[in-house]
């Protein structure tokens, strides 16, 4: 107030507050709101899609369901108008199924185990800082095996079939074997497609390109009812197992172009200077060439990944029942029938969840790896 | 060394195709009784016939008929096993010996029959192909459907009865082809079709689940003959009589009037035929090459045809059938087994 | 043993020397791969002749020609009915996924584009608005979204009879969109013609403007001129040829509309939400690419006195689509297999009549899945080729 009153030297007068208008609440509106005829209609739109979608949804998803029932006819009974709300009861009823399939109730610790193991498995893979990160790393390698003859049984424990897997497990199962056995393949495609050698290429060239140019539900298919065609008389090949392999070459034909592009990108110095100290192609792919390509290629390869695990729910159009595939089989149960809603939301939120983290980590990681150049 | 080498090579692969097995060329019974486990082809969920419930224990009117087969077999019918499977992917997976028999409401036809190379034992369901439309739309006979939407459900032999059926009367129609039960019901429920059509017993069940199921009715018009029944693979006559036999067993205690919570007192009944059923006299059981109480363990376990049917399908449950085509013939049904003697 | 020990020696000593040497041990590595591929090869095929043998199967396209006997409803390029063959509905399956594949290519590339730049804008709002949007669509899998999107049309929209009513010509109801369908009458010949002729005209238009404009430097307003030939000319064509066109108008009879063109719901829905699932995608690409053209190079653009428009066309888009396009083909390439999931809101595509319908009422697994892979390998080739076209057009102007 007084500063007005005051006389200055020229040059010498302090800085004086910004207007109003222009900072704080005020500013922060006008700045990212309302700042040109267009920013304010696009303002006002994103205010009303939001305002017409977001209440609506909350009140039916939280404000109106209900929580515990026995039956669908309950659930509906005990709401202003039948559908009005969501009837999560219905996901609670079946949780166990959703997340066990139909994994034996006595045998289930080995599944809880299975998922403690792997996310101490994840850790060392996520996080360059840890301790004896190298002897997490080799136990990283090791979980799928681990984790197989936990899950399968044999060697002293009570084996389990596999087309007893289901849910959320059988997710798991596809998505994490997916992505560790198709990394491998995927580097040795990526070579062997910038291979010098023309019949490797072509081999390498044309596998990629079929897969890639298929979906995965006619790979799938393949595996479910045509495998036996390909395979001698009389060979009994585990469903699971058929999935899996279809699942790992289709990934791999993925990560295989996300690698090479990685490849692309060393400079042609590295390989030069790979050669002038005279390495071996195996020791010179190992220690120099793929260390670097492999780095850049990370958030490629989780986007992958992202998208491998979004594809395992296509098993259920060959009979196997992912968490979409045992809620379709609930939904058969006259007890429950006709809350599918429910069960779409609760499995797109499922994997939300797994994806979003997912894509945060590799976002997370582009910026660290950006700042590392 | 290099053999040593050679050897542990062979060995680490043999491990990893451990699932990888050869089937013996012994017959299926002798396969399954030494598995100790029946393993069922199913569908992955048709209400009352074959659905998971809260523990992942399978039900339904199938799968009862499944678990009578492991009764008679195994004497245990807890020890099934559920192959569940797609309308695509039923034959292939008992061709493909991934299945021992296939309970999985399955249309009996020509080309199944002899093209599929299957075998079929009976008709444990008499079944139909109906309409089911809104009571507001005024409808009363499915002639009156001319230009009308109608769902289905694909993979079956719905859609061609139903294509048959229209251009037989000359009239037009929308088709709407659904792949599961839930999808055709939100759109029928949704308005999207004026017309739901499928096997009779599908569309009382998907009535059931209605908010308002009394303002559908399910037209008179019954446009198809489905006759459901278990099937096996070609080339084992001693496991498809088992299968046959089972079938007839449960209708053969229901007409005699033998029930799972008589079953005990029925062992000393004066009627021969139940005493030969029962396994108390004959050797029916030694020729099909079971045990002697093999129907015994059946009716005691999972009861006759009219209790498997009431429990699963029947008027009491929620999908809400009468017997109707499927009552005894001597109720003037279908359900007609060959005496056991 | 001690016989052959030198003979032994001396062969290894030769695999050893041919080993050593890079040329002949790459040929000795090629030629073990081409066996190991061929061998495999000869041995699934005699396995397939082995298995289709036992179960008396036979291998032939026979019953293409055999009738279908089942329907298709949505079939807006040939005519099909039960009576027509399994070919025919092969055709329209192949039809039906082209189109939808096509349609939701030019949605999502548009969506894709207005929302990488949302993402771009400083408006808060609406930047976190599409921010939630697209984390949400990207992370959940496209069949929930098909699922969802069909749902909402089949429940949301009014059933015919209460159908929404644009000038008693368009009708929108969950059982499609009804729009007026053209029917040309004698003349309309002229106007095609004329159209033809303008559109000729403009794009030597276009030629001669850039010329004129590389060589004297001075800019015509192209796009204005070659609308106004356009329009103006097709227009005065269609009045000298007493407008020679009338509407097929869609009205209800009975339990539906007819006439007119019908776009049905299982189409809508799949378009739908192919196209927003694909762009979410799209939208990152874009951000990405615009991101990675640095800011010198609008500075200089305006330094040389571009406005920000021509800056926008002329620097910033050239360059960043170098960024963009490739990403976005295997985008275009997804979507298109994406699309195979139609079956499961009954969009009858290829999936769903070779190789579902029709499969299973012939059995004929190995011929339908032939046709259903040959049909998606062929577009993949399309859209690869198209994309090395461009990026070769893209290396050529590259210094």
């Amino acid at each position: 107030m007084s500063d007005t009153a005051k006389t200055y030297k020229i040059g010498q007068h302090p800085d004086l507050p910004p207007p109003r208008t222009e900072v704080g609440v005020l500013g922060w509106f006008k700045h990212k709101l309302f700042s040109t005829p267009l920013n304010i209609a696009l303002t006002l739109l994103a205010a009303w899609f939001l305002w017409s979608v977001i209440p609506p949804l909350f009140e039916w998803i939280v404000l109106d369901s209900v929580w515990t029932a026995e039956s669908r006819k309950e659930c509906w009974g005990k709401m202003e108008v039948p559908e009005g709300g969501a009837c999560w009861a219905f996901i609670k009823d079946r949780l166990e199924l959703f997340i066990y399939g139909f994994y034996p109730a006595p045998q289930r610790w080995r599944v809880n185990l299975s998922f403690v193991l792997l996310i101490m498995a994840i850790v060392p893979v996520l996080y360059d800082k840890m301790l004896a990160r190298k002897f997490g790393l080799w136990y990283s390698v090791a979980f799928p095996f681990i984790a197989g003859w936990l899950l399968v049984g044999g060697f002293g424990l009570t084996p389990v079939e596999t087309d007893q897997f289901g849910g959320i497990m059988l997710t798991l199962i596809i998505g994490v074997t997916g992505i560790s056995f198709s990394l491998p393949i995927g580097v040795l495609l990526a070579l062997g497609r910038r291979s010098k050698m023309p019949v490797l290429r072509i081999v390498c060239v044309m596998f990629i390109e079929f897969i890639r140019g298929v979906p995965l539900i006619a790979l799938l298919f393949i595996a479910s009812t045509m495998l036996n065609y390909f395979l001698p008389p009389g060979t009994v090949f585990d469903l699971l197992l058929r999935v899996l392999i279809m699942v790992t070459l289709f990934s791999s034909a993925y990560i295989a172009e996300v690698v090479r592009g990685g490849l692309q990108a060393i400079p042609n110095g590295q390989f030069e200077a790979a050669d002038s100290l005279g390495l071996t192609y195996v020791k010179a792919h190992l220690l120099i060439i793929l260390p670097q390509a492999l780095k850049i290629s990370i958030p490629g390869i989780v986007n992958t990944f992202i998208g491998l695990f979004k594809d395992t729910t296509l098993v259920l159009i060959i009979g196997m029942l992912d968490p979409l595939g045992i809620g379709r089989a609930s939904l058969a149960d006259a007890v429950w029938a006709g809350l599918a809603r429910e069960v779409y939301l609760f499995i797109a939120l499922f994997f939300f969840i797994c994806c979003f983290s997912m894509s945060r980590y590799s976002l997370y990681l582009e910026r660290k790896l950006h700042t590392g150049h | 060394m290099k053999n040593r080498l050679l050897e542990f090579v062979v060995a680490v692969s043999a491990v990893a195709l451990l699932s990888v097995t050869t089937t013996a060329g012994a017959g299926t019974l002798e396969d399954v009784k030494k598995r100790g486990v029946l393993r069922c082809v199913v569908s992955t969920g048709v209400a009352g016939f074959a659905y998971p419930d809260k523990s992942g224990v399978w039900k339904g009117f199938d799968i009862d008929f499944c678990r009578a087969t492991a009764a008679a077999v195994l004497g245990d019918s807890k020890k099934i096993k559920a192959v569940t499977s797609t309308g695509k992917t039923r034959f292939t997976k008992l061709n493909a010996n991934e299945g021992d028999v296939l309970w999985r409401n399955t249309t009996i036809t020509f080309s199944r029959d002899v093209g599929v190379k299957l075998r079929f034992h009976g008709v444990n369901y008499y079944d139909g192909q109906g309409f089911m439309v809104n009571k507001k739309l005024g409808v009363k006979s499915a002639k009156e459907l001319n230009g009308a939407s109608i769902c289905i459900q694909t993979g079956t032999t719905t859609e061609l009865n139903l294509a048959d059926y229209f251009h037989a009367n000359g009239m037009k129609y929308e088709a709407v082809p659904i792949e599961t039960n839930d999808e055709a019901r939100q759109n029928y429920v949704g308005g999207r079709c004026d017309v739901y059509t499928t096997d009779a017993s599908g569309l009382a069940a998907t009535r059931s689940t209605f908010s308002d199921p009394n303002n559908h009715i399910i037209l008179p018009e019954i446009i198809s003959k489905e006759p459901l029944g278990p099937a096996t693979r070609h080339g084992d006559d001693q496991w498809s009589d088992i299968v046959t036999w089972v079938y007839y067993a449960t209708v053969t205690a229901e007409e005699k009037g033998v029930t799972q919570a008589n079953v005990d007192k029925m062992k000393s009944s004066k009627d021969p035929e139940i005493l030969r059923l029962l396994g108390v006299e004959g050797a029916q059981g030694k020729e099909l090459g079971l045990s002697k109480d093999w129907a015994y363990n059946i009716i005691k376990q999972i009861g006759n045809y009219g209790e498997i049917f009431e429990r699963n399908i029947g008027v009491k449950t929620p999908i809400g059938l009468s017997r109707g085509l499927n009552d005894l013939w001597t109720r003037g049904g279908l359900q007609y087994a060959p005496p056991f003697r | 043993m001690a016989v052959i020990s030198e003979n032994g020696a001396n062969t290894r000593n030769l695999i050893t020397r041919l080993w050593s040497n890079r040329e002949t041990r790459s040929v000795i590595i090629q030629i073990v791969t081409l066996t190991v591929i061929f061998a495999t090869l000869a041995f699934i095929f005699r396995n397939v002749v082995i298995n289709l043998d036992a179960r008396g199967k036979e291998f032939n396209f026979d019953f293409l020609f055999h009738p279908a006997a089942y329907d298709i409803t949505f079939s807006p390029f040939i005519e099909y009915s039960s009576r027509s063959t399994h070919l025919r509905a092969a055709v329209v399956g192949i039809l039906n996924t082209l189109l939808v594949a096509a349609c939701g290519i030019v949605l999502a590339t548009l969506l894709g584009f207005i929302m990488g730049i949302l993402r771009l804008s400083s408006n808060w709002i609406v930047n976190r608005t599409v921010y939630c949007f697209l984390e949400f669509t990207r992370n959940v899998p496209v069949l929930l979204h098909i699922l969802f999107v069909h749902g909402l049309i089949v429940i949301q929209l009014p059933v015919p009879k209460k159908a929404v009513n644009l000038a008693d010509s368009f009708f929108l109801t969950n059982r499609g969109f009804f729009i007026p369908k053209p029917v040309w009458e004698s003349g309309s010949g002229l106007v095609a013609v004329v159209l033809l002729i303008s559109i000729a005209f403009v794009v030597l238009f276009k030629r001669w403007a850039k010329k004129a404009q590389d060589s004297t430097g001075r800019v015509y307003p192209v796009l204005g001129i070659s609308t106004g030939v356009i329009v103006g000319a097709t227009a005065l064509a269609f009045l000298a040829a007493d407008m020679p066109l009338s509407w097929n108008i869609p009205e209800l009879r009975g339990f539906n509309f007819s006439g007119g063109i019908a776009i049905k719901p299982e189409f809508i829905a799949l378009w739908l939400a192919l196209s927003y699932y694909t762009s979410s995608f799209i939208a990152e690409i874009v951000r990405g690419g615009i991101l990675a053209i640095s800011h010198g190079q609008t500075e200089a653009a305006h330094a040389l006195g571009l406005r920000p428009n021509r800056t926008l066309q002329l620097i910033i888009i050239p360059q960043a689509l170098r960024v963009i396009v490739p990403p976005l083909a295997s985008q275009y390439l997804n979507l298109t297999k994406n699309s195979s999931l139609a079956i499961a809101i009954g969009y009858m595509d290829v999936v769903a009549t070779v190789g579902g319908i029709t499969l299973m009422q012939t059995g004929k697994e190995m011929e339908t899945m032939i046709i259903v892979l040959l049909t998606y390998l062929v577009f993949s080739l399309i859209i690869s080729g198209f994309m090395n076209l461009y990026n070769k057009k893209m290396a050529l102007v590259e210094r």
